[in-house]
């Protein structure tokens, strides 16, 4: 296996244990933050020439939000490697009971292209935090970050402990084959579906960052200016290459209606009355993804945009009316600048037609009634959820970032991500002394001693509380 | 196989229809299960002599106590877990509701073991119904008096459409892995493990499996010998060495390895008495097969006592060997009988190498009256849990949780974290559909101001 060795050189390197002490964790999460102080500009232009991004965008989520991440955990890494003390029973009251993080070993993270910096550098920073040795494999289909990230990472981080391996489906297949001791994985549902697998093999943990049709429902009552733009922002950001953002619309034919002309303005606010011309406006990220977001187009009658440029990838920001769930833009994730309307009767018919499907990474809900945005809530089933705005629940580190059934498994983003990386080693330390009071434990078991047992061992009901 | 995708889908509507959601719902469950335990204390005791030849109080004690302390604990806290969780919110979000709800994960399979199978069926099962989910419930086939009893009682006292159960052996768990569930909490062997983990793969299930493997018990010389060995001898040779957590094998320095045995004979003769055989509080092997591999693992092997056996009552006296290499096949497999090796180490570093040389054990026991040497051997090897000075205590604490790493297993449950492991944390953002100003920031188009802000 080619990456056998590369694999044992890590793991002799873990074995050694110099990851382990919080000085050298430290010590590198804050050299991948001069990595992003001083590689900005290379960044900005990788992701550029990749797909086009935005360097008010490039800039907000692949250096700004790592480095929020950053801080967060430079900040509180002291407190989350701490044992954490746990309540006793009465039998353990005076023994010292606490879990203790302890890191996996040799991981693996393995990111998309979509935001190719941010989607490994942060759960980097976690595997790194939690005291891991880590081999990254970025996207080979976003190139030129690729190759900045195997260039580059190289002179930041100590080469005995982490590595960047690059390459396409054979390469990542070979590597599959290694055993780690964790795997992160940010893509698609059926290579997910291959990851585990392969995981399985070596009883491999794993963490599934997946995707899905994230529907976005807008109520009768509402702020239509306001709704119009968050929608747009969410849905074009990254030319719709975002793996939570606003798939669909779901709204009644009035609505509809009224949104459209919201919808025009909004984009236009945004990006100019051409779009193509806007530096704010991404590219599909290659000619076989343009190809297939290109097909969707024939769903339901183009309302706004659809023009397309293939020599530049440029697709551009549309809006679908009348779309049937038969249609093509409702049987993938459209991940492009593509935002399909489906129209529905009420929010009963939108929270069925969501529940319908697989559970979506996200779903959004906009109304003025509280009580709408909280039936959708508590009604359906996803990922993460975002009343009356989009992609903004995934920007607070405090929150968990992940999906649930086919968008995935586990979730990271601030201490979630450390804990991620961390294994929970239930200890207890007990003295060698009072072995009087083990007495009742032990054989000829008696009715007497149970009783006793059960005295220092139950958990008893507190008072009359009734929920009732 | 066709009325086992029945069952499944009549708990999936089951679940559909909401009514596992409510928290009166779920605690009306959990006490009819608290009910079903007590009630019927006899019949499961009677099914888990004929199964284990347990007797009365050793199985109350390990089997039926245990539920009963989850169950209590459940009940208490359900109101707290289940609430949603608002966390720290940022500049922006300082106007929003911002917080992780917990919500059910919609039809989850437990599958049970033989070696505690009320207890390894009923722990978990908790946890997955004070979560709000259905449950598909497998006990093992091997304990066939219980997984029989478990067929009859359950139905009788929980909602029969949301907690079905369903028997079988191995081509009925095979035909049950092909379905889809949205968690699968799997208690057994490493290699059953994998199988269980890529059947959930084909569907993106999330598993919590709790394997097993050889858990090291180190002896320093600097320690009270009795007391040691008499703890050690208590979960060594409990439910006759069939326990996951059970200490598999000693290292110890050679000086005092005598020492061990004969603290241990002694501790055994103050347990069984004379006659072992005769004692109504010492367990029999399963059966025939599992016999048979742990009397292999005698083959060649110096036996300082025991070593007595009968195969028509699957009995084996608990046994010691000493000297043992670490090459023998005794060191190779997980011994789950009782079966003591003593490989003797000349030093704590050693013992350390030698661990660390293995795969990851689900515990890890180390005495020593040397505070410094136990948090030594505690950074320096990883478990999935572990206690110094004593055996299986660590999993009765209901407040740290019980899980393996590495090939003793992923994931973890008791107490809260079953819950949590029942569970998905959904993050919740609700905002102001006013406000539209402090969003403007973000829009595009994008300017350096903008950047700057």
């Amino acid at each position: 296996n080619p990456y056998a060795g590369l694999v044992s050189h890590l793991r002799a390197s873990w074995l050694s244990g110099k990851t382990r002490p919080m000085e050298y964790r430290m010590a590198q999460l804050e050299a991948l933050g001069r990595f992003l102080d001083e590689k900005k500009q290379e960044i900005l232009e990788a992701t550029d020439l990749d797909m086009g991004k935005p360097s008010f965008e490039a800039y907000f989520t692949e250096i700004l939000l790592c480095k929020n991440e950053l801080n967060v955990t430079l900040n509180n890494l002291c407190h989350w490697m701490k044992d954490e003390h746990v309540d006793k029973n009465l039998v353990t009251q005076l023994d010292s009971a606490f879990i203790r993080k302890e890191p996996y070993g040799v991981v693996l993270i393995i990111a998309p292209w979509n935001y190719p910096i941010h989607l490994f550098l942060v759960p980097l920073i976690g595997a790194i935090a939690a005291g891991n040795c880590v081999i990254i494999k970025p996207s080979e289909i976003s190139k030129q970050t690729e190759r900045l990230v195997a260039e580059m990472l190289s002179c930041y981080l100590d080469n005995d402990c982490f590595a960047v391996v690059t390459g396409g489906v054979q390469e990542s297949t070979r590597l599959l084959e290694n055993k780690f001791d964790y795997i992160f994985f940010t893509g698609s549902p059926s290579v997910g579906r291959i990851v585990m697998t392969a995981a399985a093999k070596h009883l491999t943990p794993v963490t599934l960052e997946l995707g899905g049709k994230n529907p976005c429902y807008v109520s009768d009552t509402c702020d239509v200016p306001n709704v119009a733009r968050r929608v747009v922002w969410g849905r074009f950001f990254n030319a719709g290459q975002t793996c939570i953002a606003p798939d669909y619309l779901l709204c009644s034919l009035e609505m509809q209606e009224k949104l459209m002309p919201a919808l025009r303005e909004a984009i236009v606010e945004f990006f100019g009355p051409n779009p193509q011309e806007s530096p704010d406006f991404g590219r599909i990220v290659g000619d076989k993804q343009f190809q297939r977001v290109r097909k969707l187009l024939c769903s339901g009658r183009v309302a706004i945009g659809g023009q397309t440029d293939e020599a530049e990838r440029y697709i551009a920001p549309t809006i679908l009316a009348d779309v049937q769930p038969s249609d093509p833009a409702m049987q993938e994730e459209i991940f492009g600048p593509i935002l399909p309307i489906v129209v529905v009767a009420n929010m009963d018919e939108a929270i069925d037609f969501i529940n319908a499907g697989p559970r979506p990474l996200a779903i959004y809900a906009f109304s003025c009634d509280s009580k709408v945005v909280n039936q959708v809530l508590e009604r359906t089933s996803s990922g993460g959820f975002c009343g009356n705005d989009t992609l903004m629940h995934v920007t607070l580190t405090s929150l968990p970032f992940g999906g649930i059934g086919n968008s995935g498994l586990g979730k990271y983003h601030g201490k979630f991500t450390f804990d991620t990386f961390s294994h929970h080693r239930g200890c207890l330390h007990r003295n060698m002394g009072l072995e009087a009071l083990n007495a009742p434990r032990y054989p000829p078991y008696t009715q007497q001693k149970l009783g006793l047992l059960t005295a220092t061992f139950e958990v008893k009901r507190r008072g009359t509380c009734t929920l009732l | 196989m066709e009325r086992m995708q029945h069952v499944i889908a009549r708990a999936r509507a089951a679940f559909n229809s909401g009514r596992s959601r409510s928290l009166e719902f779920r605690i009306q469950q959990l006490k009819a299960l608290e009910r079903m335990v007590k009630e019927k204390e006899k019949e499961i005791l009677a099914a888990l002599h004929a199964d284990l030849h347990k007797s009365g109080p050793n199985a109350y004690n390990h089997e039926i106590l245990g539920v009963l302390i989850e169950l209590a604990l459940a009940m208490e806290k359900l109101p707290s877990w289940a609430a949603p969780q608002h966390v720290k919110k940022d500049l922006i979000t300082m106007r929003d509701e911002v917080f992780i709800n917990f919500e059910p994960l919609g039809v989850v399979l437990i599958i049970g073991a033989w070696n505690y199978p009320f207890l390894l069926i009923m722990h978990p099962l908790v946890g997955a119904i004070a979560a709000g989910n259905a449950v598909v419930v497998k006990p093992s086939e091997v304990s066939e008096n219980t997984a029989k009893l478990m067929a009859d009682l359950l139905p009788q006292y929980l909602d029969r459409e949301l907690y079905p159960v369903v028997t079988g052996g191995v081509p009925e768990t095979t035909e049950l892995l092909t379905q889809r569930f949205d968690h699968i909490l799997y208690t057994g062997n490493s290699a059953v493990g994998k199988i269980v983990m890529a059947a959930a793969a084909k569907h993106l299930t999330p598993v919590t499996l709790e394997l097993g493997g050889k858990s090291p018990c180190y002896i320093d010389k600097d320690c009270d010998l009795a007391v040691a060995c008499r703890r050690i001898t208590w979960g060594k040779y409990m439910n006759c060495g069939q326990t996951c957590i059970a200490p598999d094998y000693i290292l110890c320095d050679p000086s005092i390895q005598s020492q061990v045995v004969e603290n241990i004979k002694a501790t055994l003769q103050e347990f069984y008495g004379e006659d072992v055989k005769s004692s109504a509080d010492y367990e029999r092997i399963i059966n025939k097969r599992h016999f048979k591999r742990v009397m292999g693992l005698l083959e060649g092997q110096k036996i300082a006592h025991g070593g007595e056996n009968d195969e028509a009552s699957c009995f084996i006296a608990p046994t010691i060997l000493t000297d043992v290499s670490p090459d023998s096949k005794v060191m190779e497999e997980e011994i789950f009988g009782p079966v003591l090796p003593i490989v003797t180490v000349k030093s704590v570093e050693e013992a350390i190498e030698f661990i660390n040389r293995r795969e990851k054990p689900l515990a890890l026991y180390v005495f020593s009256n040397n505070k410094k040497l136990i948090r030594r051997v505690l950074s320096e090897t990883s478990s999935g849990g572990m206690t110094a000075n004593d055996v299986f205590m660590h999993s009765l604490v209901p407040n740290l949780p019980f899980g393996g790493v590495g090939n003793s297993g992923m994931g973890a449950y008791h107490g809260r974290y079953s819950f949590e492991t029942f569970s998905h944390r959904r993050a919740c953002v609700i905002k102001d559909l006013k406000m539209e100003v402090v969003n403007k920031l973000r829009y595009p188009p994008g300017s350096q101001e903008k950047v700057d802000l």
